[in-house]
């Protein structure tokens, strides 16, 4: 089984029990907001490609004389370019360009090897799912908990430090933050290794099925591989992980905060219940209504950061897949690389605001 | 103490820190809750009443402190209990109810969570089935069909809510019931049951409730006894036959002369004149002294105990007492 239909499995399957069962479990109103919402999936990513096919095009140069470089003649560009259907009228490009969305074939890489960007793709997508899940996971960790401790604490030294920290982390650049822990764990200190997914030298051992690394060594029970996955994955993760929490910690510390001030609150504690139970219990869960929505809206940044992190620790996943086919002027991989990324991004929100819906009982009836 | 006395309150003061100064909510107030009685707590919005209420619980938090009093509770000092002991009280042996039922439950839990966490709570080692059990009895007795429980809040009318309301308060079997303003937020035919109601609880369960309210009309039907408050101070107490008969404190007076009454009918309503006090530079002596009809010159100088006017009827008023035996009560 080719490892992008693998993913597709492993990622969709869940996706849509989930969709069924609240498709099945919700009301009229909500499966009519569900349906809605995936039809309108198809216009935003059909609006949003053929921007991006449109914009490719107005930018200077392209791909034929920066795969050829100084060396090209006029007459080699010139075969070239028809040679991949560069000089058909844009008209008839465009044209290609949709059908290739529709049927998500994706074509073939306009530089290099001509390879089938969706077998390019299916190498690199796994690399950013490996990145961005446990980024995602340790925002959501330190901004959760580190938002509701605070919230506890108010205006106590807690608080205050978790108000710094949020601040001071939502304003650093992510590639900043990136090459200071570089030049702290990898090179002053030499604990971890600083660019790619595993060292080279495992990585020739390693058997892939899903590509994603994480999940190939561990099915595959090799242990050596598993330890330096681990260990090239800690400093990205924390890179686009800490970028990500400190928002998540303001927003949470103060949907906690105003929770805590709400009557039920008042009503609860009246009857006995202990103040962990109030804070962790009742007000958190009231306040992650709104922090779910956040969690959302966040996954276009997070692949933005993405790109970033990716590009500094040399992570080959689709960020800087993206980088390097927007320099090599790839029409069809950025194209490509948009065209998905739009739909994760539609397909994410959706699932939040499905995972929304369970949260919130008034949204479910 | 007496024995029928459940609750008493000693020289309550609760205080709170604002950008003025330090404000006495509730100044120096005594008060008996008697076993099975409804006590009414009535007086103007911003007098103390409700935060005398949460005081009861030591439900106070954040700029508000009580600097002094105490709080025998069925032969307990409650201020004598370590703050963290004061949850295993709350809700089991007093319960709440609020004034608005529709922001008082949580939104996220279904009613059947509200009852069996409020059980399981105060009372760990009652099993799922046995809280759920229990929750279903309780909630049939108040007139809520139990398959009603595995809904949520919003999907209940207020009337409705303001029962669960009442449920979690009795779910623990509470001695006493402290209702703020419980009718506020309801329409009157559905203040009129809900106060059936909770006569009717008061009877079955035999319970002694605190019924905080500025609803005199709220008073004269359900409670056995009233206490007014005014401007942080408690000015009079007595049964609601001899207060309404024969109240003593002017502004008792004033405040039952400004109720519509269909059997009087003596043409216009009297308007009590002037403003209540601001808590931050209360007048000196009596508190009701710029706006009492009967004023005179000791109520502006000192305060007035709170003391037996007639019989079981107390008021804090200079019309009935003497200022320390040296001055001579002249009356006009």
């Amino acid at each position: 089984m080719p490892p992008i239909t693998l993913l597709a499995l492993i990622i969709g399957i869940p996706s849509i029990l989930l969709l069924a069962y609240v498709f099945i479990r919700g009301s009229t109103g909500l499966r009519r907001y569900i349906l809605t919402r995936i039809v309108l999936t198809l216009p935003m990513v059909f609006i949003l490609g053929t921007l991006v096919f449109f914009i490719l095009r107005v930018l200077p140069g392209d791909p034929v004389s920066s795969a050829l470089g100084p060396k090209g003649t006029p007459e080699m560009i010139a075969s070239v370019r028809t040679q991949l259907g560069l000089n058909d009228p844009l008209i008839v490009q465009y044209g290609r360009f949709l059908w290739q969305m529709v049927t998500l074939k994706f074509g073939n890489s306009l530089v290099g090897g001509h390879r089938p960007i969706i077998a390019e793709m299916s190498e690199r997508f796994p690399a950013t799912l490996e990145l961005i899940i446990p980024a995602s996971v340790l925002a959501l960790i330190i901004g959760i908990f580190g938002g509701t401790l605070a919230a506890s604490k108010r205006k106590k030294v807690t608080d205050y430090i978790f108000r710094i920290y949020a601040v001071v982390i939502y304003s650093l650049p992510i590639f900043w933050l990136g090459l200071i822990l570089q030049l702290f764990f990898g090179v002053k200190l030499g604990w971890l290794p600083i660019s790619g997914r595993i060292d080279p030298i495992i990585g020739t051992t390693l058997v892939t099925h899903t590509n994603i690394y994480f999940i190939d060594s561990l099915i595959t029970g090799n242990w050596p591989a598993f330890l330096s996955v681990l260990q090239h994955l800690v400093l990205p993760t924390i890179t686009l992980g800490l970028i990500q929490s400190g928002l998540f910690v303001r927003i949470t510390r103060a949907n906690v905060i105003e929770t805590m001030q709400m009557d039920y609150i008042a009503a609860a504690r009246a009857r006995g219940i202990r103040e962990k139970v109030l804070i962790y219990g009742h007000a958190l869960k009231n306040a992650m209504i709104p922090v779910i929505t956040l969690i959302g809206l966040q996954v276009a940044i997070l692949l933005a950061g993405a790109v970033l992190t990716e590009s500094v620790f040399s992570w080959p996943g689709m960020g800087s897949y993206l980088v390097e086919r927007i320099s090599a002027r790839d029409y069809n991989a950025v194209q490509s690389v948009i065209t998905v990324f739009a739909m994760l991004v539609a397909l994410i929100s959706l699932a939040v605001d499905v995972i929304y819906s369970l949260v919130d009982p008034r949204v479910r009836y | 103490m007496a024995d029928d006395i459940l609750y008493s309150v000693r020289n309550l003061t609760v205080d709170y820190k604002t950008r003025g100064g330090i404000v006495h909510a509730v100044d120096n107030v005594s008060l008996d809750i008697r076993r099975g009685e409804i006590l009414g707590l009535v007086g103007e919005s911003g007098c103390g009443k409700s935060t005398f209420g949460k005081a009861l619980m030591r439900l106070h938090d954040g700029p508000a402190s009580i600097p002094n009093g105490e709080l025998w509770f069925d032969g307990q000092d409650l201020m004598k209990v370590p703050m963290k002991d004061m949850p295993a009280i709350r809700g089991a042996d007093i319960g709440m109810v609020f004034q608005d039922p529709m922001t008082s439950l949580n939104p996220v839990q279904s009613i059947m969570e509200h009852l069996t966490e409020t059980i399981q709570t105060h009372e760990p080692k009652v099993s799922d089935a046995a809280a759920h059990a229990r929750a279903e009895d309780l909630v049939e007795r108040l007139g809520i069909r139990h398959e009603r429980l595995k809904e949520y809040p919003h999907q209940m009318s207020g009337g409705m809510r303001q029962r669960v309301m009442i449920s979690l308060a009795l779910a623990l079997r509470a001695k006493l019931v402290i209702a703020d303003e419980p009718t506020t937020s309801l329409d009157v035919i559905v203040e009129a049951k809900f106060l059936d109601l909770l006569k009717e609880l008061q009877e079955e369960f035999n319970l002694t409730i605190l019924l905080i309210t500025h609803n005199i009309g709220v008073v004269a039907e359900v409670c056995d006894r009233v206490a007014v408050m005014y401007a942080a101070k408690m000015v009079e107490v007595g049964s609601v036959e001899a207060v309404f008969a024969d109240p003593k404190h002017p502004y008792t007076q004033g405040l039952l002369r400004s109720v519509p009454n269909i059997k009087l009918d003596e043409g216009d309503l009297y308007k009590m004149g002037g403003e209540p006090p601001s808590l931050l530079h209360p007048p000196t002596g009596c508190r009701f002294h710029p706006r009492c009809p009967k004023a005179m010159d000791i109520c502006s100088r000192e305060e007035p105990a709170f003391e037996s006017v007639a019989g079981e009827q107390l008021a804090s008023c200079w019309l009935y007492q003497k200022a320390d035996g040296k001055q001579k009560v002249t009356n006009g």
